[in-house]
């Protein structure tokens, strides 16, 4: 027998079969009989039929990678929820609907379009965790999207989907939602947990970990709202299905959200590892003015570092092929600049962001978020010493790694991304802010 | 602070507000909120009593309302909370406003992705309008605030007036929407170009045929 390769992975474009969220773009009504028709709640009982741990197999076996940001393998995280509680406390799963991150709006969509593949999900990753209940904590702003979620929450109530006996599986679950009030840092999953506890949102010290002591004490796990509204179908496909999309440890599907100078920004999903050229080619029409306008991209939100044009347009849009350039999937937030963008402003914009968002818990983070910012709105001007900027990429450096949670690194790669490619461009207006030349040329 | 809340007299407001208690419809919700937390963790039902009660303050003045310190007093006694750790609450997250609004929140997003699709545009129409950051128009009618990302990035630059969105903006479009407002109609929710949510515009690239039919796919498997 001749000597068999790896196939070549499957880097898209998918096929609308094999899409998951079909009505991401509320072409048609969520509610439960639309969603049903669609295959939502379909013999929900066998799913939990194949039992807790078999479950968490499944999902392991899928390659999830959670879609939060920080990629953590899904049903590991599942795992280490406690089989048995020991001493009476009960388990709760989290579901993370604070969608804040610049450049991000995926969960929106899930949520107002296609909450019942959330709410599904949630019955299914809280039976197999063994959890009590699930709360899903809604950023305040999404207040039209908070409607659909408590409106389709009480769908499956009436249904007897969830609550008492669960699609009449034995199982009582109970799925609550919980409005946020406007806080980036309850994105973060112990911020979160504070919140949800009725406080401000603080990061706690870890450990203890969630799956540990949670919220009210209890073992708790938090998951991103892609990560559970794909579990049911991951299900009822399979985990080979899933894992048959994208490069090695970068599988599945995954909603892409492009924002920024391209011809039509979108909401769309696609599979793991597409080159970006592809997806926007494919869907978003392609860079305004041509790839040769192409600047720079943010491919995963406003914590990751940019790229510049010539690094990413063939790169695999993925977690690794992402990290190979420096950056990041995060989660999958393409933020694309052309050549017309003021890019030292576009991440002191970012660096106002972080400093307004900094919970105040860590000193580093609270005065470093602000410091970095009033400098880099000076770089932008040009106002500034040479020097300076070989001092601002230090004090980035210590911010990063040195506060509670990773709001102080989110702080810092943007602006030692900025550096990294675009030092000269800073270097040219301190150059001419001093020759009295004007500092900044018309955008468009 | 330049930017810190205008908060009004002290005594005037308790003189006001000293009295404040749920309506009854309000009431009832609250029960049906403190009812999702475990017994004894009530504490967690803060964030949408503050919620509520800023609406409940809304709908008495005629505006988005607006949390005086007496009722966040009477939301900290129905949790059985101490006061400061419900007025820490009110203080670390933007939505609950700690000085009067006026009938029309205006909060436009200026971060990033907002940036690169013109919010500049959008915050000159407001500017356009006689709207100043931070302040509310001496008829009342419109309070703007610039907020940080509000996740409809992909339909950017966007704004948030009262519980709505209004997507896909230009200088054109921000100002018909103020104009609409201010004489008393209700502009159209969502993008304000030709465009499904947050569809590429011109159509679908991908479920074509959900922009027809509600699709089961599942046959296709």
């Amino acid at each position: 027998m001749a000597e068999e390769t790896a196939p070549a992975p499957f880097v898209g474009p998918l096929e609308d079969k094999d899409r998951i969220f079909t009505n991401v773009h509320g072409y048609q009504d969520w509610r439960m009989d639309a969603a049903m028709a669609r295959g939502d709640w379909d013999n929900t009982k066998k799913l939990l039929e194949i039992g807790q741990d078999q479950i968490i197999e499944v999902m392991k076996a899928s390659g999830l990678r959670g879609r939060g940001g920080a990629g953590f393998p899904t049903g590991m995280k599942w795992s280490f929820m406690p089989k048995e509680s020991k001493d009476g406390r009960p388990s709760f799963l989290v579901i993370n609907a604070d969608e804040s991150e610049p450049g991000s709006c995926k969960d929106r969509e899930i949520i107002r379009h296609d909450p019942h593949k959330l709410i599904e999900g949630a019955l299914i990753a809280g039976f197999a965790m063994r959890a009590r209940a699930a709360y899903i904590y809604i950023r305040g702003e999404f207040i039209y999207e908070a409607k659909v979620l408590f409106a389709a929450v009480e769908e499956a109530y009436a249904k007897g989907f969830i609550g008492k006996n669960a699609c009449g599986s034995g199982y009582d679950f109970d799925v609550f939602v919980h409005r946020g009030a406007g806080a980036y840092i309850c994105g973060e999953e112990t911020a979160q947990i504070e919140s949800l506890e009725g406080k401000k949102g603080q990061p706690r010290l870890k450990p203890p970990f969630p799956a540990g002591a949670g919220l009210y004490g209890c073992p708790t796990t938090v998951n991103n709202v892609e990560s559970i509204a794909v579990a049911p179908t991951i299900l009822r496909r399979g985990a080979g299905w899933f894992s048959s999309f994208g490069r090695e440890n970068n599988k599945g599907t995954k909603l892409f959200q492009i924002s920024g100078h391209v011809n039509k920004p979108c909401v769309i999903e696609e599979s793991m590892s597409i080159p970006f050229r592809e997806l926007i080619d494919r869907h978003c029409g392609g860079i305004r003015g041509g790839w040769d306008n192409l600047l720079a991209v943010i491919p995963g939100g406003s914590s990751v570092p940019l790229v510049p044009a010539k690094e990413i347009m063939d790169a695999p849009m993925d977690f690794d092929g992402l990290r190979a350039l420096g950056s990041g999937l995060g989660t999958a937030a393409v933020i694309v600049m052309d050549k017309s963008t003021d890019i030292v402003r576009a991440i002191s914009r970012i660096s106002y962001f972080y400093k307004h968002e900094s919970c105040g818990q860590c000193t580093p983070c609270r005065e470093g978020t602000g410091w970095m910012w009033r400098v880099m709105e000076r770089l932008v001007r040009g106002d500034a010493d040479p020097e300076e900027i070989d001092m601002l990429f230090q004090v980035t450096k210590q911010v990063e790694g040195h506060t509670i949670c990773a709001l102080g690194d989110a702080a810092a790669w943007p602006i030692q991304g900025l550096i990294r490619h675009f030092r000269p461009e800073i270097e040219r207006r301190i150059a001419a802010k001093r020759s009295g030349a004007p500092v900044l040329e018309a955008a468009e | 602070m330049a930017d810190a809340p205008q908060i009004p007299d002290e005594a005037e407001v308790r003189a006001r507000w000293g009295g404040f208690a749920w309506t009854a419809e309000n009431a009832e919700q609250a029960k049906k909120v403190i009812a999702r937390y475990p017994e004894g963790r009530q504490q967690s039902a803060v964030m949408p009593l503050l919620d509520l009660a800023q609406r409940q303050v809304g709908a008495e003045t005629g505006t988005q309302g607006w949390l005086p310190i007496p009722v966040i007093e009477y939301v900290a006694a129905q949790l059985d909370m101490p006061f400061m750790r419900a007025y820490e609450v009110v203080t670390f997250y933007t939505m609950y406003n700690m000085a009067p609004v006026g009938r029309f929140h205006v909060q436009v997003c200026g971060t990033t992705p907002c940036m690169l699709r013109g919010s500049d545009d959008v915050l000159s129409a407001c500017k356009a309008k006689g709207l100043k950051k931070g302040a509310t128009t001496e008829d009342g009618l419109f309070t703007l605030t610039e907020v940080e990302c509000l996740g409809a990035c992909a339909n950017a630059p966007m704004v948030q007036i009262n519980d709505d969105n209004f997507e896909d903006l230009t200088f054109e479009t921000m100002t018909a929407i103020l104009d609409d407002l201010a004489a008393g109609r209700q502009p159209k929710i969502g993008p304000q170009i030709e465009r499904q949510t947050s569809a590429p515009e011109g159509g679908p690239t991908a479920t074509k045929a959900m922009a027809h039919e509600n699709h089961d796919y599942r046959g296709e498997w």
